[in-house]
């Protein structure tokens, strides 16, 4: 059973601040690290991968500091998300030569096992150069397992993959985390990282905006208030009406960019809202051009996380 | 050393395609030493030519000056450059291994490349202009051994310094060592060719002068040079490999 923490850990890159004042602990089970690019995951990763030491705080394994301490790699398993390993060797050889790098008493049985484990064995003897994305992935996760790691770092493992090894990578790590150890993989997909983590940590610009299991955290972002922005045949009538519904929490009457106007609604229950609006322009006979949600990209989904 | 590093190593470095190249620079001394050799058997003026300073002005301006830096340049970047760039290098760093053996074991499989592909060549390009194996052959041999290994070194660290090694490296040995070090006499003191040269002109001893063997710096400066710099290389390159950023840079 292996603990990592990470307390009040800080990490920048010259004037950047890649990850600002996290505090996580990851214990046994699959932790899902959820995040839209350029949060701070794979520096976070690094730095529990002992790559990187923390410009503040403190990144420890079981009370040990993970940095400059290649003794940690015989629990920490890494695979990382470049697709680039030692192609002109073959699946095999690299495996085997991951496992003699461990310096384990029997690497071949380790490899052997670690292949089988990734459903690779008949392909084991081709070359990695003509291994599909997919593939390339399952040898990658092989040498991230061979030495039998008590924690298990991935970073975004599903990239590429197609939904049969999707599931396939999804079962495996559920049976690792089952197994008691920890394991931790990165994803900017709420749907990929709910159907395996038990606990999610949401990370946005490197900051850790939510901490949860999956309830909580799709319940966070899907109750946040909705922007929506409104056409309408008379939008000043619109505003006064919507703001009587209880579903709303703000109106603002704007311009439109086009010498027209707009109105802008916050709704805390969407579902009611949009079930009342078409009802309220009818009573009030206000006709509606355009009903227009406003910036749902996974960002500002997130960003209402850290704001909050 | 470490031997499944040095079998990745040897690997990812002796590509076929490298292979070819690297091989281009020995065979092109040997072309030309062999050249010399029939040409001298023709004419008596040039086998005169050739028992004084023909062969170390070829072996030192060509396999010295050229050969030993280019090929140091492509073994010693080649070695750990391509894997830090692809971020290959995890699978070498994610492992209980000391980071200096991975970074001497790498320098080993590089200062084997230059030994196979320019000290060796030299070697038998000394034998083939001067017929025999005497101090010009051991000298230059020598001198290349020593100055490849430091060059390697350096380039190396490059390599995990800076994406640009190639290209900086190539503007150290052309520049530097060519251009300012003949132009600017101080500058000859921190020249990698300088100290092979001064291990040359120690084998030679006395007879140096008269072949035109001559360095900037003394043996006991160029030899402590060359063993400061490859050791302080490699020492600094273990460290910096101990933080690496893995991933995408995000």
């Amino acid at each position: 059973m292996s603990n990592v923490l990470l307390d009040q850990v800080s990490r920048w890159f010259g004037n950047v601040v890649a990850v600002n004042d996290v505090t996580m602990h990851l214990g046994p089970g699959v932790t899902g690290l959820l995040g839209p690019n350029g949060a701070g995951k794979s520096t976070l990763i690094s730095m529990m991968a002992g790559f990187l030491a923390p410009s503040a705080g403190t990144v420890t394994l079981d009370g040990r500091p993970l940095h400059r301490d290649p003794e940690i790699y015989r629990e920490v398993g890494l695979v990382p998300e470049r697709e680039e390993m030692y192609d002109a060797l073959s699946g095999w050889e690299f495996v085997l030569a991951n496992a003699k790098l461990h310096l384990l008493p029997d690497a071949d049985a380790a490899a052997r096992r670690a292949i089988a484990t990734v459903e690779m064995t008949d392909v084991q003897d081709r070359d990695i150069r003509t291994y599909s994305k997919g593939m390339r992935q399952r040898i990658k996760m092989a040498t991230g397992i061979v030495h039998d790691p008590t924690v298990l770092l991935l970073d975004e493992p599903f990239n590429g993959m197609d939904p049969r090894q999707r599931l396939h990578l999804m079962d495996l790590l559920h049976q690792l985390g089952d197994e008691g150890r920890t394991i931790l993989f990165s994803s900017h997909i709420l749907e990929e990282v709910e159907q395996i983590a038990g606990r999610i940590e949401v990370m946005v610009a490197g900051r850790h905006a939510a901490s949860g299991d999956f309830r909580e955290i799709r319940r966070l972002m899907t109750q946040r208030p909705h922007q929506y922005t409104l056409h309408s045949s008379d939008d000043r009538a619109l505003a006064s009406a919507v703001i009587a519904e209880p579903s709303t929490s703000g109106v603002e009457l704007v311009g439109d960019g086009r010498g027209g106007s707009a109105v802008q609604v916050a709704a805390t229950d969407y579902a009611a809202f949009v079930h009342a609006l078409p009802r309220v322009a009818a009573r009030h006979g206000i006709r509606l051009f355009e009903v227009r949600p406003a910036d749902e990209s996974l960002e500002s989904v997130f960003a209402y996380l850290v704001a909050r | 050393m470490n031997a499944t590093v040095a079998s990745l190593t040897r690997r990812s470095l002796l590509g076929r395609r490298r292979t070819i190249v690297l091989l281009l620079l020995p065979l092109a001394l040997l072309a030309l030493c062999t050249l010399a050799r029939i040409l001298a058997g023709l004419d008596p003026n040039i086998a005169r030519e050739l028992d004084h300073t023909l062969a170390p002005n070829l072996l030192g301006a060509f396999g010295i000056a050229v050969l030993m830096p280019l090929l140091s340049l492509i073994a010693g970047t080649g070695s750990i450059g391509p894997e830090i760039d692809e971020g290959s290098i995890v699978y070498l760093l994610a492992k209980p291994l000391n980071r200096y053996s991975i970074v001497v074991t790498k320098l080993l499989v590089a200062v084997g490349v230059v030994v196979a592909f320019g000290v060796i060549p030299i070697a038998v390009a000394g034998v083939v202009l001067t017929g025999e194996v005497g101090a010009v052959t051991v000298g230059h041999m020598l001198g290349a051994l020593a100055g490849g290994t430091a060059y390697a070194a350096v380039f190396l660290l490059l390599a995990v310094l800076t994406k640009n090694a190639v290209v900086l490296g190539l503007i150290y040995a052309l520049i530097w060592e060519s251009l300012v070090g003949g132009l600017v006499p101080g500058a000859q003191t921190l020249s990698v060719q300088q100290w092979s040269t001064a291990v040359v002109e120690k084998v030679l001893g006395t007879s140096a002068p008269a072949l035109g063997v001559q360095s900037a710096v003394g043996f006991p400066l160029g030899i402590t040079l060359l063993v400061v710099v490859t050791v302080a290389a490699t020492a600094y390159a273990g460290r910096r490999l101990q933080t690496v950023r893995i991933g995408e840079s995000d």
